[in-house]
């Protein structure tokens, strides 16, 4: 066996890893009865230390599709299928996918064990709440069917647990009828968060909706931000020289990140830059159009790797949703960040609908998703964070997850002893965990 | 009307990428291999992506004795015939254990040449068809890691160019295939240099492009090429002292 060296999209932390690749289910199980000390592996797009461990098994030759009804819209494929591959199948038929992350290049094995939540969460919830089923292989080998009327406790221990219940094979789950592969897209400046957050409420109607977010301005102008909300075009609402194709798949450009920047390029000054160019390419107060899906929800998509413009040493996401009467804590953390200078590209404001799952991280309330890259005092500062997170009745995202304490996924999951009483039955000698797992004292000998 | 492929060892990376490549081009595809009920996800896969017809065929290249009926039993007859399969293991375990060194024998070339001769009689009869062998440049000399493996793909390699010959007068051609360093599930716990290693993809397209352009022998990266013609030149009694 040949040890390389892996980590997931925030390239930190970088470990060490026997990967295994499979391509049937039989050799999952087989893996899974005779290995110790290992997690299933897809994509890597979550941003920590899940799906890394001593041994992994990369589900990325796994990626069949097995049915699709173009009747109804279910499609049931193997796990390690990406999202940028079922797009292709589906949209030309008329369909699109029922949740979808701001990247398309994950797994729907990752999807189900990261429990993901897109743009229209408050209106669709997030990935668990469209699977119909799901095949989940055991430590002991043993392949079971599980849904939200049997073996539920599976079921939902799976959804959103990291791959700790097993490896997720053969997922069935329903997708959303389109008419076109376009979106019909709004963007609203607000010139502070009082105004966004008003904002979001005025516009809850809209299926899609989620706010960029300024961390860095002080004052009156706290908090600005670009609402983008979208509903996808009817035909006929459609410009004409688009009516001839209205499902037309959007072509393939991309560019790569040719090679990791140093660190010290993205500084709050960068940032700044950056942040008056982004919010000042929107000059009218209200910009409507008709885009792609591709742009509307995974602009990122287009430049591969770029999360080497943060530098070797990798960055973290640090990911938290607040209730929503706890808008005073959404205050009290952008000003802590203002204050520190720490500003992110990336500060993506949302506000979730109803969810109460196992282990699944949405709840109703406010979710704000950063980006910073990994520095000195950097990690001391976030454990102040979740200190407010956690005062506020908040919870972390495990998925961009790579240094929180157990202490904080404990007081933020009120569910987590029943969790791992679930994950103890159907992985009993916690032969499958992850550095995360590990870290966050969800696995231990 | 859309032509049929067979392809022999379908479960393997390359055979997925080469049934991907020529299903994208509305190829009807027919998947052989033993344990034919493992290619029933790519079956489907390849039918809902693609839009064709996809079957499943059972298939053992050391069950010679069952090749001319399982032949005879494809409906329609394949218009390209592409041979995949391939069996390496570690050549030390291979020469301990006779078990191990027929398999090895028979999957990398009494199989193939078993199953692509009876082929080859069909195809010189109605004079069309195209047979693609996916050998090695193993094959090219014999190595001291790795010598049952080579040697029965250097007995390929030449029963493929010789069956060329003879086809050409027939109107049936033959490709020859040689990749170098591919990363699939068979390499991939040796540490292969990325420089010169292609991906299964790359093979499929090779292949194609090949097919179309009607070539005789194929290297996947061109300078493959020339690795093996320095290889193939150094002298024996230089060659015997190194350890490759």
């Amino acid at each position: 066996m040949t040890k390389k060296d892996i980590a997931n999209w925030g390239n930190y932390p970088v470990i060490e890893s026997d990967e295994k690749s499979v391509s049937f289910t039989n050799d999952i199980q087989q893996y899974a009865a005779t290995t110790k000390n290992f997690i299933a592996r897809g994509n890597g797009r979550c941003y920590g230390d899940a799906s890394l461990a001593e041994q992994t098994i990369s589900t990325l030759k796994y990626d069949k599709i097995l049915s699709f009804d173009t009747e109804k819209g279910i499609l049931e494929c193997e796990s390690g299928l990406t999202l940028d591959k079922i797009l292709e199948v589906i949209v030309p038929k008329g369909w699109f996918l029922p949740v979808t992350p701001g990247t398309k290049f994950i797994t729907v094995g990752g999807a189900v064990a990261s429990d993901v939540h897109g743009k229209n969460h408050h209106v669709d919830g997030s990935f668990s709440a469209h699977v119909m089923e799901m095949d989940v292989i055991l430590a002991s080998g043993e392949m079971i069917t599980c849904s939200p009327s049997a073996y539920t406790d599976l079921f939902w221990a799976t959804c959103g647990g990291m791959g700790l219940t097993g490896i997720i094979g053969r997922v069935k789950f329903d997708l959303k009828k389109i008419e076109s592969s376009y979106i019909k897209q709004k963007q609203v400046k607000a010139k502070n968060l009082e105004e966004v957050i008003r904002l979001f409420d005025e516009y809850k109607h809209y299926t899609y909706s989620v706010a960029w977010i300024d961390c860095l301005k002080k004052g009156k102008n706290f908090g600005r931000s670009i609402l983008i909300l979208g509903e996808h075009a009817k035909k006929d609402e459609l410009p004409d020289n688009k009516k001839k194709e209205p499902l037309k798949l959007p072509a393939k450009k991309q560019i790569t990140f040719p090679f990791t920047l140093p660190s010290f390029v993205l500084n709050t000054f960068t940032v700044k830059a950056f942040n008056f160019l982004y919010y000042g390419k929107n000059f009218k107060k209200e910009i409507n159009n008709v885009v792609s899906y591709e742009p509307f929800f995974y602009p990122l998509d287009a430049i591969l790797h770029w999360n080497r413009g943060y530098g070797k040493k990798g960055f973290v996401q640090y990911q938290f949703v607040l209730p929503l009467e706890s808008k005073q804590g959404l205050i009290e953390i952008l000003q802590r960040i203002s204050d520190q200078g720490l500003g992110s590209f990336l500060a993506v404001l949302k506000v979730f609908g109803k969810q109460d799952d196992l282990i699944s991280f949405p709840m109703e309330g406010y979710t704000l998703a950063l980006d910073f890259p990994v520095r000195k005092g950097l990690f001391e500062f976030l454990d102040q964070l979740d200190q407010v997170v956690l005062k506020y009745g908040g919870r972390l995202y495990m998925s961009k997850d790579a240094r929180m304490d157990p202490s904080v996924l404990k007081a933020g999951y009120k569910r987590l002893p029943e969790f791992m009483e679930i994950v103890k039955k159907y992985n009993p000698e916690a032969r499958i965990r992850s550095v995360q797992s590990d870290r966050l004292a969800l696995t231990t000998n | 009307m859309p032509s049929t492929v067979l392809i022999l060892g379908a479960t393997s990376d390359m055979a997925v990428a080469l049934a991907k490549k020529f299903a994208s081009k509305g190829h009807n595809i027919q998947l052989a291999a033993r344990n034919a009920d493992r290619l029933k996800p790519l079956q489907s896969d390849l039918s809902i992506r693609y839009n064709i017809t996809t079957s499943i065929h059972e298939f053992d290249a050391t069950r010679f004795e069952q090749h001319q009926s399982f032949w005879a039993s494809l409906s329609p007859s394949p218009d390209i015939t592409i041979s995949v399969m391939g069996y390496m293991n570690d050549n030390d375990k291979v020469i301990a254990d006779q078990d191990e060194t027929l398999k090895t024998l028979h999957t990398n070339y009494t199989g193939p040449v078993s199953i692509l001769n009876i082929v080859a009689n069909d195809y010189m009869a109605k004079q069309q068809g195209t047979i693609v062998g996916i050998s090695s440049v193993a094959g090219m000399r014999g190595r001291q890691s790795n010598y049952i493996y080579g040697s029965a793909k250097a007995g390929f390699t030449a029963y493929l160019s010789g069956l060329r010959n003879k086809l050409f007068h027939y109107k049936v051609h033959v490709l020859t295939v040689l990749p170098g360093f591919v990363y699939t599930k068979m390499t991939e716990h040796l540490n292969l240099p990325k420089l010169l290693t292609a991906q299964p993809e790359n093979v499929a397209d090779a292949v194609y492009k090949g097919i179309q352009k009607k070539k005789n022998v194929i290297f996947v990266k061109w300078f493959w090429r020339w690795i093996m013609l320095i290889i193939t030149s150094i002298p024996e009694f230089m060659f015997k002292k190194k350890k490759l």
